[in-house]
């Protein structure tokens, strides 16, 4: 916003039309779902055409744990915001916190599966199609949780150092469309990865 | 509100007297939509005499059969270049750059949705850019001698693995044209929003200037092409560093993955390039015809159409790789299809002109020009659409020859036509006529001596991206003639760059409205103030400023 | 301050023929005494070869498709700049007219319909047509008695393989002539060893690629005899541009008279046997097959016949003993960057190396 002038000058656009914002986000999130789509499809293009093993049916099992974690992040993420927008700033911060202890759970879960396929089962990205359309599908998805979780760790900084009010809930919504779109690209992935390729 | 405007006057004031070193650093801190665009079409322009020297090399080793003027090797990396250059490095930015500019002044708003987003943007596309350029110097560079990509600036797999590409040339390419569709990709997100959140009162979208719609088009396909190409090149990347075998065919992994990713960006990224030309003669033609644009609604309904339909024809570029007929067939159609907006756009232009009050000035030579050479350009479209005469042409000079009639005798006429038309507008000053009227004839005379021979060069069996040709196979004149329209060309772009720096010398005074125009951002001074509007806008049809030179006959009475 | 006098037109006419004269010159003088290995004319003895002047079916049902489709796009081409060039003389505006503005015309949609409609009608028959065709070509049944031979491609140069006939060659790819009462097509199966290549000789089919790990199909079915240039055409590196075909064509009873010659094991010349030790002892082996000697190397052509073949380097220079001796010297002086290395041999070594590989017909 041109720091000159006074926020009146946007009122006409501000009130008649869509929020700047919401267009913003769902802009990158309609991006981010082309590029995570071509990893897909290179994934289900090579299911079964890997020339050695290991193979998906042998050494993956569906990381129901993970999953459930991540997707009721999305619920209390939803709750968050409620409060937030309804002025109950500690119990914004708690449903904020449990958000982002789900999402960790998230990552610590991918870390300790990726663990047991490395050094048990002897997959790395260079083992075979299988490893390397595997590990790169599902490290996508976890960069872009990590970096949901600065965001959702920089709020939560902000949060208990009593810098978040309901003013601010327009665009920590935005950040929550985030969270919501990975959560999506986490059921488009484990379908993949652990239903189809199976 | 009052207030703030005295406050920005003051401000403007300031300036003017600042030193010189502040006056460049508020360039490379500024956040304004105007100074970014203006930022960017600067480098595209800068980028485009070094792509041009790449290509006149190229044609200078081609002149002549079995010449030896560079090597193969350097040969290969001039190709790439000028390719990569051209695409990611001129056509991206000077297109952007004028929706930058033009699209908030068109719809009333003072600045883009994400104002700091659009600097980001720019400075990460720049890094990108020069990135691509260090690889002369990096790479093997100190080393050899120098090594800029080399593998085309479509990148075949698996040419492109560590294998057969070593060093880090493919890196290079990899990384900036990362970098730059990151860039690329704010913008985007900047258009649309822009457009959707920030227009004017009374400017709904059935308001909007046909340009406008485009650059939504536009912004849309680089969303959803953009990404296809840095996800391929992430695998590639992957592929050369950590083992993986995404296109690897050694490991079972498939070249022809690289290939549908790559023209799945490719195909939309060349409507990337030509939907902003379309924008510009949309608003051109009409005002120097001094007649509405014909069929608005037409107009609009065939960009978006043309947009989808684009996502869906990118194989169309892979005819001859072994596809199933009903593929082939499949793809046919979806080309074909898409001729069909787009003829459609050409025969609304038509209708504009016809019945009107034609002003041969600069913009509308170019204009002209563009409109007889993309007509020539979607035909020969039609024919490479024939999978069977493609299986022909395609990877020949003919492909080359129609490509170029798009890249050069659409787009960059229309490039040119809207820089003729809007510098006034940036910058308060006029272009000289005279100088832009020989700038036009000797860029059209060298590019018809150009590119007109080497469709049939082509179709005499000359392959593209060959460094050398042996006599005796009927190439030697074509090349030769085309070799020569490069000095045309050559002599066009110097003295559109003496125009230029005259221009801003002493070129001269505009004032707000020299083309007696009807869109919104003739409404403001020449050049616009930082904050573009001293009042915002209200406006009740498509063409505010025919309505206020109008009043007997409004626009809006025939909406 | 100004920049550039007033007379900037006028004394631009001088500095623009200047400037031309001067880039032509440069150009012409910076071109490197050009040495085309007698290609040049050998090429000129196969013109035309254009996709015009098709010789087998696939090139000529493409050519009578592309005769059609060129027809169709040149009468648009015809009305619409037609129209376009008649809206500018007839449009423009004239000094003597005043400066009001023309009638406005906002759209009409029956206008709009009419060249929608039109068009889609012209591509619809267009999309049936080239389909035909598609079918015509790709999904062509395999005749039983067709020839089949197997085509790699490599940096930068090409195997043919003849698996039912025992015949390995390169370069220089020879078929039956195929009368079209009796037709005897000749099926191609393209496989690549390194990177995507492209098969296209113009007067016999369109191009097909060359794909790794992927195999690809074509035919071919000459109708009259000669020799056919083609060229590789998907870039494949540095030497993609020296990456020729031949194919030649030719009567039943001189085919069959090639084959005989071509499953004959090497000949052996007592005259030659130096330079066949020389050649068997020497990195030579490591990459070059001659069948009847312990040479087995598949990296590069084989060269039992070499002799047999018109050209060397893929079609960069013609066959004869002397530039077989340059290119054994030094293979990067007719094609620079070709990954066949120096052999360093000295003079004699060299001498009887070419001697022997000029006694392989």
């Amino acid at each position: 916003m041109s720091a000159s002038l006074a926020p009146s000058v946007y009122t006409f656009a501000e009130s008649e039309r869509p929020a700047r914002g919401r267009v913003g986000m769902l802009c990158l999130i309609l991006t981010e779902s082309s590029f995570f789509s071509i990893f897909v499809a290179a994934y289900l293009f090579y299911i079964g055409k890997s020339l050695t093993g290991p193979y998906p049916r042998d050494v993956l099992s569906p990381p129901i744990v993970n999953t459930i974690c991540l997707l009721s992040s999305s619920v209390t993420i939803v709750l968050a915001i409620r409060n937030l927008r309804a002025g109950a700033r500690a119990r914004f911060a708690l449903w904020w916190l449990i958000t982002l202890l789900l999402g960790v759970e998230f990552i610590l879960g991918t870390a300790a599966e990726w663990y047991k396929l490395i050094y048990r089962d002897g997959l790395t990205i260079h083992t075979n199609l299988f490893g390397t359309t595997y590990y790169s599908l599902v490290g996508l998805h976890a960069f872009h949780v990590s970096v949901g979780l600065i965001g959702l760790g920089i709020v939560l900084l902000l949060a208990l150092r009593g810098s978040v009010d309901r003013r601010h809930a327009e665009r920590i919504e935005m950040l929550s469309w985030y969270w919501h779109f990975v959560d999506c690209v986490w059921v488009v992935v484990f379908l993949t990865v652990y239903v189809v390729g199976r | 509100m009052a207030g703030s405007l005295e406050t920005a006057l003051a401000l403007e004031q300031e300036e003017v007297g600042l030193p010189r070193l502040e006056r460049v650093h508020q360039w490379v801190v500024t956040v304004d939509h105007k100074r970014l665009g203006l930022m960017y079409i600067g480098a595209g322009l800068l980028f485009f005499v070094v792509a041009g020297l790449q290509a006149a090399t190229m044609r200078m080793q081609l002149a002549l059969p079995d010449n030896h003027l560079v090597p193969p090797a350097v040969f290969n990396r001039l190709l790439t270049m000028h390719g990569t250059t051209m695409v990611f490095l001129v056509g991206m930015p000077i297109l952007t750059g004028f929706f930058n500019y033009l699209v908030p002044l068109m719809i009333g708003a003072r600045d883009m949705a994400f104002p700091r987003l659009n600097a980001f943007g720019f400075w990460l596309w720049f890094f990108g850019a020069l990135l691509l350029y260090f690889s002369y110097l990096g790479a093997d560079g100190l080393y050899g001698a120098g090594s800029a990509p080399d593998v085309g600036w479509f990148a075949y797999a698996p040419l492109t693995e560590r294998a057969f590409s070593r060093g880090n040339s493919t890196d290079y390419w990899i990384l900036s044209i990362f970098l730059t569709s990151v860039g690329s990709t704010a913008t985007a997100i900047n258009i649309i929003a822009t457009t959707i959140s920030l227009r004017c009162e009374g400017m709904t979208l059935n308001k909007l200037p046909v340009m406008v719609w485009l650059a939504l088009v536009t912004a849309f396909l680089m969303l959803v092409a953009l990404p296809p190409l840095s996800a391929a090149q992430v695998m590639l990347l992957l592929d050369r560093y950590m083992g993986a075998h995404f296109f690897d065919t050694q490991a079972g992994g498939s070249a022809l993955l690289w290939q549908h990713f790559f023209w799945i960006f490719g195909h939309p990224e060349v409507y990337i390039l030509v939907l902003p030309a379309f924008g510009f003669a949309s608003e051109i033609i009409p005002v120097f015809s001094r007649k509405v644009i014909f069929g608005y609604q037409v107009m609009v309904a065939a960009s978006v159409a043309i947009g989808f339909i684009s996502l869906g024809v990118w194989a169309h570029h892979m005819f001859a790789v072994g596809m199933s007929p009903a593929g082939n067939a499949f793809f046919v159609t979806s080309t074909m299809l898409v001729a069909v907006p787009t003829g459609i756009k050409i025969f609304n232009w038509l209708a504009t002109i016809w019945g009107g009050k034609l002003r041969f000035r600069v913009p509308m030579l170019f204009c002209l020009g563009f409109l007889f050479q993309f007509l020539i350009a979607g035909l020969t479209g039609v024919i490479l659409a024939v999978a069977p005469f493609d299986w022909q042409l395609t990877d020949t000079y003919f492909v080359v020859a129609h490509f170029h009639y798009v890249l050069v005798g659409a787009i960059l006429f229309m490039i040119f036509a809207a820089i003729y038309y809007w510098f006034p507008k940036a910058t308060g000053r006029m272009l000289s006529e005279r100088l832009g009227r020989w700038h036009f004839w000797l860029l059209l005379i060298g590019f018809h001596l150009t590119f007109d021979p080497l469709h049939l060069a082509g179709l005499y069996g000359m392959p593209r991206r060959i460094y050398i040709y042996q006599p005796g196979r009927g190439l030697e004149l074509f090349n030769l003639i085309a070799s020569l329209g490069v000095a045309f060309q050559a002599a066009a772009v110097l003295l559109f760059i003496i125009n230029v720096v005259r221009s801003l010398l002493v070129g001269a005074a505009a004032g707000d409205d020299p083309w007696d125009a009807w869109t919104l951002e003739w409404t403001t001074s020449s050049p616009p103030p930082e904050y573009n509007f001293a009042q915002p806008p209200m406006v009740k049809s498509r063409r505010p400023l025919w309505d206020l030179k109008h009043p007997d006959d409004p626009d809006w009475s025939y909406e | 301050m100004r920049l550039v006098s007033c007379s900037i037109a006028s004394g631009f006419c001088k500095r623009l023929t200047a400037a031309l004269l001067t880039v032509t010159t440069l150009a012409r003088l910076s071109v490197a005494w050009a040495e085309d290995w007698g290609v040049g004319a050998a090429n000129a003895k196969l013109m035309p070869n254009n996709v015009f002047a098709p010789a087998a079916t696939p090139a000529s049902v493409t050519a009578h498709l592309a005769y059609f489709v060129l027809g169709v796009t040149g009468a648009i081409f015809l009305v619409v700049g037609g129209l376009l060039a008649y809206a500018i003389v007839r449009y423009r505006w004239r000094p003597g007219d005043d400066d009001r503005e023309p009638p406005q015309v906002y759209g009409s949609n029956p206008i709009e319909l009419a060249w929608t409609t039109l068009p889609v009608l012209i591509v619809f028959v267009l999309i049936l047509i080239t389909g035909r065709t598609i079918y015509t070509v790709e999904a062509a049944p395999q005749p039983p008695d067709a020839l089949q031979v197997r085509v790699i491609g490599h940096q930068w140069w090409w195997e043919f393989r003849y698996p039912s006939l025992g015949i390995v060659t390169a370069n220089e790819l020879h078929v039956p002539v195929s009368d079209p009462a009796h037709p005897r097509p000749t099926f191609l199966t393209l496989e690549s060893a390194d990177v995507a290549h492209s098969f296209w000789v113009p007067r016999l089919a369109g191009k097909t690629d060359v794909i790794p790990n992927r195999r690809n199909r074509m035919w071919i079915d000459p109708h009259q005899a000669g020799t056919y240039l083609g060229q590789c055409g998907e870039f494949c590196g540095s030497e993609h541009a020296l990456m020729l075909i031949r194919v030649v064509a030719q009567p039943p009873a001189q085919f069959a008279q090639w084959v005989a010659a071509q499953q004959r094991p090497a000949l052996r010349d007592p005259a030659t046997a130096a330079g066949r030790e020389l050649f068997l002892h020497t990195a030579c082996v490591n990459c070059h097959t001659v069948r009847g000697t312990p040479a087995a190397g598949r990296f590069g052509p084989d060269l039992t016949h070499l002799m047999s073949r018109a050209t060397i380097g893929a079609g960069a220079a013609l066959n004869s003993p002397a530039h077989l001796q340059v290119w054994v010297d030094n293979p990067a002086t007719i094609k620079p960057d070709v990954l066949m290395p120096a052999m360093n041999l000295s003079p004699a070594d060299l001498n009887q190396v070419v001697a022997y590989l000029a006694s392989l017909r």
